[in-house]
């Protein structure tokens, strides 16, 4: 049987295979869709139904005419657009070099994406917001030299600058990894058959190399889009007011929970979401990209001459330096005494680590238990579906996903608008707690927001396990449930856990359905916490020691199962090269 | 080990629109080897993953040991199956996979113990009980394989293209092995595979399936002997296929092929009439014009087009009228054989005619 017959008649026998499904199987997608409905449909729509209709329940565009009647409004509409759109092009000229350099020539990359690749991770914008305003700001450190020595002053800190700057340093990762994935997945034959018929040098990397990765970079600028779209805190920390996300939380917590601009904010931003993802797949769509599926080998690379290994380096040292810049002002800011007008501190102290831990231990608590839920619970609903998606035929299963995977286009700020009005008239069964200052409930809005990624992680670990695998197992007596406890969920391990620990640490550091639904300081997460301190000039320094503390932990976190996950590698070689 | 009897009765499966397999009517016999041998897409995987109860026919029967286990699922069937990927739990050691099937049957902790070794001696990898599948070797893993399968002693033993993985030399290795302990387990097994040197070398008998239809159920040598139609002449072996009539003439019945001149065919067989005849290459002999042909022969005039030197023989594509017929002649040491170009007599024996419905 030759390869394209073998694999032909086996999706055959899958579609036999995965022909049935249980009573079992049911039960549980209904249990997963009731949480996904109560947890994500329903609050959505409700901000949706609010946005259109009157207090009496008829349908009405009025409000969406008072909100473009607002100046106010209007200006954060187009701020809003600009400041995605701004920050894309930036993360984009931060990227796209150290793409090209790391794909085209030989020099050691891997150690510096991986380096890049988890900076985002481990600390969001907002963190180090107020460092960057000392680093970068009017009378920050480099205005300071640059005044000093030039007498001249560079408006990066002033207004949507600000959120501009911060967030492309922060995200632009995530169009270099996948830019560079994308990549590393060409044929070298594409590139060689160009060489062939005459291209080379840079016209080859802009004619050929680069539109072949262009799925690779509209996933990643849509990416970026949509973290910024949704970013309420670094604004909010940069004094930035006039932006949608801002506004909504705003006009929310400042007018109240019936206010409908906050709502037509909302659906705004939604639909904005959801237009940015549906664009980065329009654009690719009608195009094929056969070559992506790699038969040889990759892009050829070379050898760096010297005055090449010179700019490449520089441009990665300069990167570099900028990317570790809010990491490095947060590490100074949390040990300083006073930092104002000066390069570097002036005076230093260990009182803001005392005060933060004589004060706010408890949030790194609060953190743990919220994270430890929404992670174990996105990994337990996220196999779930990976299994009825690949191993059964139940109806609705493509559903299921398509649901649970649709939370990447819901601002946080969105979900939590939702969540406070639509638990609003609920109270905890046998507590007299309302609902929506319930601590549970920040933990499921983090379920929700994380479940897309758990969730991949999961359906790509099962995708690698063979069925055959299962097949064993049975022939062999293993019935339905302890083939999947003995043979799945084992193979499945890696993915699983990598999944937990993205959930956990991306969930540590949300802050845009935070800041909705933390009712009560003793509630508060680090995110929130972090937050609140750096809301004043006093609070800086805390707000950095807590900064620092919870970078720490979350890189540490990242490191240890960045371990386990590779160790474990070495066992499942064999199974990969079988496929 | 237990021998017991397969039978298939009126067996229909159908992928959505796509018919897999019909018609299947099947009798193994307790402690046969059995090969299922096809072409790709010929159904003969799913007729095995029926037996294992993970393809499940629309219409028919499946006796094992005569009962019906159309109803039972395949973690209670007790019939063992290694796969053609071998499916060996890369999260288990060697002797945790061995042991899995003994375990999920319950068996006491010595019961397992002393089963999965034994099972491992069977196969001779004792000593690497210890490791992971990932450091063995592909005929390693495929007697690991064999070992787990083995341990539950199975009703029935199923292997899906078993030495389609290995290199060449191992394959040969492997498939003596496989037959000698098939042979001392006395199992009943059914292997699948599209290799017809493979399954005519050990099968004890082969069934020939083609677009979802048993076309020939044989011993090997019936089947290379007396292929029943087209398909299994072409399939099993290499053959020249001729088409023509049949003719009398001097009081007997001669073969007419299109373009090609007179052959005598085996005694009166056959009826009068359009007729399609299979001559295996090595039945053809070649002579040089000038020689004293064999008068049991028909003997044509060829021209040598090619030639191919294989070793053991030489194989020649001899046109003969517009006919290329495929011919292979023992080779000897000094004998330099024909060049192309060369004018022949080719000599073929009635005997050696099969003829095939037309």
């Amino acid at each position: 049987m030759g390869r394209g017959g073998a694999a032909l008649a086996h999706s055959g026998i899958a579609r036999a295979m995965t022909g049935r499904f249980t009573f079992v199987h049911a039960a549980i997608a209904l249990l997963i869709a009731l949480f996904l409905l109560v947890f994500l449909a329903i609050p959505v729509f409700t901000v949706i139904y609010v946005a259109f209709t009157n207090a009496d329940g008829s349908l009405t565009l009025s409000h969406f005419q008072s909100f473009f009647h607002l100046t106010l409004m209007r200006e954060s509409f187009y701020n809003s657009l600009v400041v995605g759109g701004m920050s894309v092009a930036v993360s984009s000229v931060f990227a796209l070099p150290l793409a090209y350099f790391i794909s085209r020539f030989q020099f050691r990359g891997a150690i510096l994406i991986q380096t890049l690749g988890v900076l985002p991770l481990i600390m969001p914008p907002f963190v180090g917001a107020t460092a960057m305003q000392l680093l970068f700001g009017r009378s920050g450190s480099l205005n300071l030299i640059l005044g000093d020595w030039f007498g001249i002053n560079l408006p990066i800190m002033e207004g949507l600058n600000a959120v501009i700057w911060v967030e492309a340093l922060h995200y632009f990762p995530f169009i270099l990894l996948n830019l560079t994935v994308a990549l590393n997945n060409i044929d070298r034959a594409m590139e060689e058959s160009a060489q062939n018929l005459g291209a080379s040098g840079f016209r080859l990397f802009r004619r050929i190399v680069f539109p072949l990765a262009m799925p690779g970079y509209m996933a990643g600028a849509a990416l970026v889009f949509l973290k910024v779209f949704d970013d309420v805190a670094t604004p909010l920390v940069l004094n930035v007011t006039n932006i949608l996300a801002a506004q909504a939380y705003l006009r929310i917590t400042s007018i109240g929970i019936d206010d409908p601009i906050g709502y037509v904010a909302s659906v705004i931003m939604v639909a904005a979401s959801v237009f940015a993802l549906w664009g980065s797949t329009l654009v690719m769509r009608g195009k094929e990209y056969a070559t992506l599926q790699r038969g040889g080998s990759t892009l050829a690379t070379q050898r760096l001459k010297p005055w090449q290994a010179a700019i490449a380096y520089g441009w990665i040292v300069f990167v570099l330096l900028l990317v570790l810049s809010p990491h490095i002002g947060l590490l100074l800011l949390s040990f300083s005494r006073i930092w104002s007008f000066t390069v570097i501190p002036e005076a230093y102290t260990l009182q803001n680590y005392v005060t933060v831990f004589r004060e706010s231990s408890f949030m790194l608590w609060n953190s743990a238990l919220y994270c430890g839920i929404a992670a174990g619970l996105d990994v337990l609903i996220g196999t779930a579906i990976a299994y009825l998606m690949l191993r059964t035929r139940l109806p609705g299963r493509q559903t299921l996903d398509f649901i649970a995977t649709s939370a990447v286009a819901i601002p946080g700020v969105v979900l939590g608008i939702g969540f406070l009005r639509t638990f609003r008239d609920f109270s905890v069964p046998l507590a007299d707690v309302p609902l929506v200052s319930f601590w549970l409930i920040i933990a499921f809005a983090y379920t929700v927001r994380r479940l897309p990624y758990a969730l991949r992680s999961c359906v790509a670990s099962l995708q690698q396990v063979h069925v055959s695998m299962e097949e064993a197992a049975q022939t062999l007596g293993a019935g339905g449930r302890r083939t999947v406890t003995r043979i799945v969920v084992p193979l499945m391990a890696g993915g699983i856990l990598a999944g937990f620990v993205t959930s956990f640490l991306t969930a540590a550091v949300e802050l845009s359905a935070t800041i909705m639904l933390v009712s009560a300081t003793s509630d508060a997460p680090v995110s929130y916490g972090i937050y609140l301190y750096m809301q004043s000039i006093a609070g800086r320094g805390p707000g950095a020691a807590l900064g620092v503390i919870a970078v720490t932990l979350v890189a540490l976190g990242t490191y240890v199962s960045y371990r386990v996950l590779h160790s474990r590698n070495l066992r499942f070689e064999a199974h990969q090269a079988m496929k | 080990m237990a021998r017991v009897r397969v039978e298939f009765h009126d067996i229909a499966l159908a992928f959505g629109r796509t018919q897999v397999l019909r018609d299947i009517d099947l009798v193994i016999e307790p402690g046969e080897f059995f090969a299922l041998l096809g072409p790709s897409g010929s159904g003969k995987s799913t007729l095995l993953r029926v037996i294992a109860g993970f393809a499940f026919p629309q219409s028919g029967r499946v006796l094992v040991d005569g009962q019906d286990i159309s109803r039972i699922p395949p973690w209670e069937r007790n019939i063992g199956m290694v796969f053609q990927n071998y499916a060996l739990w890369p999260h288990m050691t060697v002797w945790q996979n061995v042991a899995f099937g003994l375990e999920e049957r319950k068996l006491s902790r010595a019961e397992i113990e002393r089963r999965t070794a034994d099972a491992l001696d069977l196969v001779g990898l004792r000593g690497l009980a210890a490791r992971r599948p990932s450091q063995l070797s592909g005929g390693q893993q495929q007697r690991i394989a064999l070992a787990r399968t083995i341990a539950i002693e199975p009703k029935v033993l199923l292997l899906d293209e078993p030495l389609s993985n290995l290199d060449a030399k191992l394959r040969i290795h492997m498939r003596t092995e496989l037959l000698a302990l098939q042979r001392k387990l006395g199992v009943t097994t059914i292997f699948v595979t599209h290799d017809q040197e493979e399954a005519l070398s050990i099968a004890d008998r082969v069934a020939v399936l083609d677009q979802g239809v048993i076309q020939q159920v044989g011993t090997p040598l019936e089947l290379y002997d007396s292929p029943a139609n087209h398909f299994i002449a072409t399939f099993v072996g290499t053959i020249n296929l001729l088409r023509g009539s049949l003719e009398t003439a001097d009081g007997g019945t001669v073969f007419r092929g299109e373009t090609l001149g007179t052959i005598g065919i085996p005694s009166a067989e056959a009826s009068i009439g359009p007729a399609e005849i299979a001559i295996r290459p090595h039945a053809i002999q070649l002579a040089a014009p000038g020689k004293a042909p064999d008068g049991a022969r028909s003997w044509l005039d060829g021209t040598v087009t090619d030639r191919e030197f294989l070793g053991e023989f030489v194989r020649y594509s001899v046109k003969v009228g517009t006919t290329e017929l495929v011919v292979d002649q023992p080779h000897y040491m000094g004998e330099p054989g024909f060049a192309p170009g060369a004018r022949v007599k080719v000599g073929i024996n009635p005997a050696q005619v099969k003829l095939l419905r037309a």
